[in-house]
């Protein structure tokens, strides 16, 4: 048994991030490996969704679908053909805070890929045909999700927890609005979004650092320095101690459940993160997966997660089980809740969970699109590519006290907001 | 715990195999009571990834017990004589491993991944979990509720699962292919003990069970692992023989339609009976994996150009091949309509897209473009080693040889017009096929 065995020491990570300032004056982290002849990069642009204007929700995301559909001197076909022919993948989305691009391509075809991409973002065509084409599929998305559980209780969990905010808007837009977006709405979104300030760049695989500025500086090089960001609010999630009920006709009620939480950047995140791992994260060990699942067999998954908006650190949960148990599950997952915050969690829960979540982070590095999304999100967040080496110690440091005080801090009264989409009995 | 959807099995196909320079490097032998172990590897990370497969599925439930082959998946996880329940995923999670496990027609597998310090605790645990797996009515009955809120939410909630649920019924008349994974409602609720571990007697042994090592470890210490941990469990006697119920020849095509109130968007799906990698005729896989690109993998593809860009009777169209898979599988193909076209309409439209295919010469750049997405997927594959891992074991628990998977990029390359084009003459024969129209009440 293995068990207590002390864990290897892992050598550093950050001492492979080659963090770049190309002559143009960009900033971009490598990790430079040729094991696969491949290269990956990742990039975020900051304002994504809570840019839109209020009356034009979706914007962002259309924006993000439209970048790959005819740029330069390619069509939408011919565009989509290149691509193909070179075996590359590129792609844009949207979510809250910001607009992403990746792109993952075979070494041989590094220069033709960043040609591409550097078409996409500094000369999309955003041609009103290939405009109305791509709305005609995410109005058509939206309708799928229309009567969707899930869908309905996430529109329900966002409009009660952040009213009057842009994170009360969906950020996929809504069947009202997505017909009003035009070409010029989408090239106003990107003259003011896409700028060299706030961009952020992670790449991994087999290029060297030299070749990589030349490349970034002539794909990223050609955006405006400075973009023009609405200021979004700080939000606390609302209506804590509310619950909504949206009727569906399906056999299972879909929970959600929330409550604010505290900045990453707050000293005590971790305490914060462990005290949620042990209440509703991990896959098979959590609280509520014993409680919920394990033991009554409510649901089939049950979890609570911290969400990391900008603008609104939250504690953000899921079950569902069957209608006639929903007021029973609901109860359950806020009994856990309080019960938490008067006992705290026992030594060996603490002990387990920050192995657990230092063990784990390894995971997150096993593949190069997801160093490069993690490279991307340290630098999103503001932190030095020492994090990488630091993050395991600021666990390992978590003290029965810490957790407890995060714990308290994290769940207060243990109140939470709770939107439910279904037939729900009892709630 | 959970079972793969049509669209996760199709992302598994073998297409993406080693490529060239993994090829010589992985490595693969057979345990004396014939359990088969292969290592793939990867010194890019100190992680492993550690899978057990079981040559059995939900095509192998009994008669009257669906769901038997997801629900002892489930059940996998309560504890053994040896390490009472919750021990392991305590273990694998103390470790700062994650874990799951999945079931789908032709084989369950389990797998975790973990700093490749601890695959020796991991595979002492998992091989203890193949002979020792105890179970009481208190740990089973909670766990068929589970099962049954797994099915209200993938499927009892959601009018398009229902009607793939229906449309799969109807391809398979006789093979249980047109089982869903997950089972009847009305049979789950009747499972128990008795039927789980009759199950899992019948399955669970080294004969049947394939492991897969990939990450930063040398062979010769897996095999002494394995040796050690799996090795020591007693041969049973020959692997189960996997006799399933054969389809007769398909005459009739069929329509399925699934009226709903909750249905705001209509939807088009096709599937036709065809050949998988295991039951094809040399090449025939290959052509029909290249069809099915052609014909809808992405918006390159000859229906979304057509249907989408050119005539806009639809928003949305694709295809894709299950091509891994024991017996005769699907290559599906699906659109959804434009606003104001009837699902009749796009019917047609889908209809004159795949007849093009039989009927007018193929186009050779479009050929091209397919074959050399479809071959690079094989080195993007070199970036994952999960992904490899599963790669592999789906390969091998549906019969192919790893052989097979290392020389499937050249096979791709020999992929001609006329293949494709004689595939598309063979199979895209609407009598094989199961029409499914999704509509508002």
């Amino acid at each position: 048994m293995t068990a207590h065995a002390p864990a290897v020491t892992i050598a550093s990570r950050a001492e492979h991030v080659q963090r770049i300032m190309t002559p143009g004056g960009l900033e971009v982290w490598l990790v430079e490996s040729h094991a696969v002849p491949l290269v990956a990069l990742e990039f975020a642009i900051r304002g994504g969704a809570s840019q839109d204007p209020a009356e034009k929700p979706g914007l962002a995301t259309l924006l993000a679908a439209t970048l790959d559909e005819g740029a330069g001197p390619y069509d939408a076909r011919s565009f989509h053909r290149v691509i193909d022919e070179l075996a590359i993948h590129l792609g844009f989305g949207a979510d809250r805070d910001a607009i992403s691009g990746h792109l993952q391509t075979l070494s041989r075809n590094v220069d033709k890929a960043f040609g591409l991409l550097k078409l996409a973002l500094n000369d999309a065509r955003l041609e009103a045909g290939d405009v109305a084409r791509v709305r005609s599929q995410l109005a058509a998305e939206l309708k799928r999700d229309a009567n969707d559980p899930d869908s309905v209780a996430s529109k329900a969990f966002r409009e009660a927890a952040f009213p009057n905010h842009p994170y009360g808007r969906p950020v996929r837009g809504d069947l009202a609005s997505i017909d009003t977006l035009s070409r010029e709405d989408l090239i106003a979104l990107r003259e003011r979004l896409f700028a060299r300030r706030d961009l952020k760049i992670g790449v991994v695989g087999a290029i060297n650092a030299g070749n990589l500025s030349e490349l970034i500086d002539a794909t990223f090089g050609g955006l405006a320095l400075q973009n023009d960001l609405a200021p979004v609010p700080e939000i606390a999630v609302a209506n804590v101690g509310a619950r909504k009920i949206v009727n569906l006709d399906v056999p299972q009620s879909t929970i959600r459940f929330g409550r604010p939480s505290i900045s990453k950047h707050d000293p005590d995140h971790y305490a914060v993160v462990v005290a949620n791992h042990i209440l509703g994260g991990g896959t098979f060990t959590s609280r509520l997966f014993r409680e919920v699942r394990e033991k009554r067999g409510m649901a089939y998954s049950v979890y609570s997660h911290l969400n990391e908006y900008d603008h609104c650190p939250m504690l953000i949960g899921a079950a569902a089980t069957k209608n006639e148990r929903a007021g029973e599950a609901i109860g359950v997952i806020e009994e856990e809740f309080k019960r938490f915050v008067a006992e705290g969690p026992t030594e060996d829960e603490l002990d387990k969970a920050k192995k657990f979540l230092i063990g784990s982070y390894a995971l997150r590095f096993d593949t190069s699109t997801k160093v490069a999304s993690q490279l991307v999100n340290l630098q999103l967040d503001g932190f030095e590519p020492s994090f990488l080496d630091e993050r395991n110690g600021r666990i390992a440091a978590v003290t029965m006290e810490d957790c407890l005080r995060g714990a308290k801090r994290l769940l207060g009264d243990g109140d939470l907001l709770v939107t439910v989409v279904g037939k729900p009995a009892r709630v | 715990m959970s079972f793969e959807t049509k669209a996760s099995a199709v992302s598994l196909a073998p297409g993406a195999a080693a490529p060239e320079p993994a090829r010589a490097s992985i490595t693969s032998f057979t345990l004396d009571n014939g359990m088969e172990v292969v290592v793939i590897p990867d010194a890019r990370t100190p992680v492993v990834t550690h899978m057990v497969w079981y040559k059995n599925g939900a095509a192998d439930d009994p008669l009257g017990q669906s769901g038997i082959a997801h629900f002892l998946e489930h059940l996998m996880f309560k504890g053994t004589k040896n390490h009472p329940q919750g021990e392991f995923s305590n273990l694998v999670a103390e470790l700062g491993g994650q874990e799951n496990a999945f079931t789908s027609y032709d084989y369950t597998a389990y797998f975790q991944r973990i700093g490749k310090e601890h695959l020796a605790t991991l595979m002492a645990f998992e091989a203890d979990r193949m002979r020792n797996l105890v179970l009481t009515d208190e740990v089973v009955d909670p766990e068929r509720d589970v099962v049954l809120e797994e099915r209200r939410m993938r499927t009892d909630s959601d009018p398009s699962a229902q009607l793939d649920e229906a449309v799969q019924a109807a391809l398979f008349a006789h093979h249980p292919y047109g089982t869903p994974i997950i089972g009847w409602n009305h049979e789950i609720e009747g499972l128990d003990r008795t039927h789980a571990l009759a199950y899992y007697e019948r399955f669970y042994t080294p004969e049947n069970a394939i492991l897969i090592v990939a990450g930063d470890v040398e062979a010769d210490e897996v095999e002494r692992l394995a040796k050690a941990t799996y090795g020591k469990i007693p041969a049973r006697s020959a692997a189960p023989r996997r006799a399933r119920t054969q389809e007769p020849p398909h005459r009739a095509h069929r329509l399925v339609t699934l009226r709903d109130e909750k249905v705001e968007q209509p939807a088009h799906e096709q599937v036709y009976l065809v050949p998988s990698y295991s039951t094809a005729a040399p090449g025939e896989a290959e052509a029909l994996e290249t069809l099915a690109y052609m014909l809808g993998g992405g918006p390159t593809s000859a229906l979304y150009e057509t249907l989408v860009v050119e005539e806009q009777v639809a928003v949305g169209a694709g295809a894709y091949y299950m091509g891994s898979a024991v017996d005769d599988t699907r290559l599906w193909v699906y659109a959804t309509p434009a606003p104001g076209v009837t699902l009749e309409e796009l019917d047609d439209a889908i209809d004159r897209v795949l007849r093009r295919f039989g009927e007018e010469p193929i186009d050779a750049e479009h050929l091209q473009r397919a074959k050399t997405r479809l071959i690079a997927d094989a080195v993007y594959a070199q970036d994952s080693q999960a992904s490899l891992a599963r790669w592999y074991g789906e390969a091998l628990a549906t019969g192919l040889t790893i052989e097979d998977v290392v020389a499937w990029p050249d096979r791709m390359e020999k992929v001609t017009a006329a293949d494709v084009q004689n595939a598309a003459r063979k199979w895209l024969d609407r009598r094989r096929a199961v029409t499914g129209f999704l509509l508002p009440a």
